[in-house]
């Protein structure tokens, strides 16, 4: 490919989805993008580039994205973010949501579905003590693909083996043969949307937990330094962020900050002042029943 | 350093999963079947035995159940390994005292998730 078809895809997949390849991934993008430019009967990453400069191209372009994304996931990823979440944050939000019982947790590149089910694998455990509770779990994502297969909720016996306990694996799945499915009653926990990082929250109201984990990798400083401001403003002052194992919020924005003694876990930088206020007439509510 | 018991027939499982534990830091003791595996865990207790399910003399159930009655035998993590990788088969592997489950094919990134899993990393 020349290095102006390269740059042109750089350029289009910065603005489309907001990964940044480096100067030298000519390969990955060859390898990645010659099937999709072939299943659209073009024979080249040249004609595949100057397919895409065509007006209303949406299927092709959709399918460029979907192809660079990478999709790796697994259950209990990381395993402590899960820990802060049976421990801590749910704990803290049943007292300070007392009133409400409402609880709305987003899993922001929620991939094929693992971290949105571990969640709800978790709240399953922790059920007796959520009776009456209404609790949300959105899983978003900009790959209709993993969308379709976190919806059916099938996986294979590699990915159910990394991760996952076996008792939990018993008890929240069937099998068919080499394949895994997750259960009915899981699955109606959570639910899907198609939804592009770059694009505005305005419609999702107020989350008390946001899980956006392993995907601001992907992009530049403006971008996570954006994305970040977003998620602040479409999160409770007392909600909690959650990032990856290899992602921070330090040096890029002061709307979070980390949670003392727990990595990888984020609260809203005015959380310190505006907690005990909602906190309080929580408690005060409670104690008048 | 701990110790792993390996417990197959094959002595190319055997090999394949000596190597990925040593990587892990295990000190590999191996064995045939479970008889041999019974009569290394009374001479002294593995932190941790990988288990196959057929094997001659001994399959790994019956091992299981005799290895939980002695003496220090509950200690071990027992992770099995197998090819048996139906539902009723790891119901009975749990039910009997197993720790964890590895259903075969294996590789590196699964012996090491299980081994985490049961504490043993
Ligand atoms: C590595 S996966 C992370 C999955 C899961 N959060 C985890 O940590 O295991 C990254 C996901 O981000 C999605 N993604 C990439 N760019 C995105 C964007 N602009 N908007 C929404 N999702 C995006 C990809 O499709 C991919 O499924």
């Amino acid at each position: 490919m020349s290095p102006a078809e390269y740059d042109y895809l750089r350029q289009f997949l910065k603005s489309r989805s907001g990964l940044v390849l480096s100067n030298e991934k000519q390969y990955l993008i060859e390898s990645r993008l010659l099937p999709v430019a072939r299943k659209a009967g073009l024979q080249s990453i040249a004609a595949l580039v100057a397919k895409l400069k065509e007006p209303r191209e949406t299927a092709l372009a959709e399918a460029v994205v979907e192809a660079m994304t990478t999709n790796e996931s697994f259950f209990y990823r990381d395993k402590t973010p899960f820990e802060h979440f049976t421990q801590m944050m749910m704990p803290e939000l049943l007292k300070a949501r007392a009133s409400q019982k409402k609880i709305r947790i987003w899993c922001a590149a929620a991939s094929t579905g693992q971290e949105p089910y571990t969640l709800a694998m978790c709240l399953k455990e922790m059920e007796s003590k959520l009776a009456g509770w209404r609790i949300e779990i959105l899983g978003t994502d900009i790959s209709n693909e993993v969308l379709d297969r976190a919806k059916a909720g099938t996986y294979t016996q590699f990915e159910v083996q990394r991760g996952l306990p076996i008792q939990l694996l018993l008890k929240y799945f069937t099998q068919q043969g080499e394949s895994w499915t997750i259960s009915p009653q899981l699955r109606s926990m959570v639910q899907w949307k198609k939804f592009n990082l770059l694009d505005s929250f305005a419609s999702f109201g107020q989350f008390d937990i946001v899980f956006c984990r392993n995907v601001l990798i992907y992009f530049d400083q403006a971008t996570k330094v954006d994305i970040l401001g977003r998620i602040a403003k479409t999160m409770a002052p007392d909600g909690y962020l959650v990032l990856g194992a290899a992602e921070t919020v330090v040096g890029l924005t002061d709307a979070f900050k980390p949670a003392p003694d727990r990595r990888g876990l984020y609260v809203p930088a005015t959380a310190a002042t505006a907690q005990p206020a909602p906190r309080f007439s929580a408690l005060a509510g409670a104690a008048r029943v | 350093m701990k110790t792993c018991l390996v417990v197959d027939d094959s002595s190319v499982i055997r090999k394949v999963a000596r190597r990925i534990l040593e990587d892990l830091s295990f000190t590999i003791l191996e064995a045939e079947d479970g008889q041999q595996a019974l009569e290394k865990c009374q001479e002294t207790m593995p932190d941790a035995i990988l288990l196959d399910w057929n094997m001659p003399v001994m399959d790994g159930l019956e091992f299981l159940a005799q290895l939980r009655k002695l003496d220090g035998g509950d200690t071990p993590k027992v992770v099995f390994c197998t090819t048996e990788n139906d539902v009723g088969h790891i119901a009975r592997a749990i039910r009997a005292g197993a720790n964890e489950y590895i259903m075969k094919p294996f590789d590196r990134e699964i012996v090491e998730a299980k081994f985490q899993e049961v504490g043993l990393l």
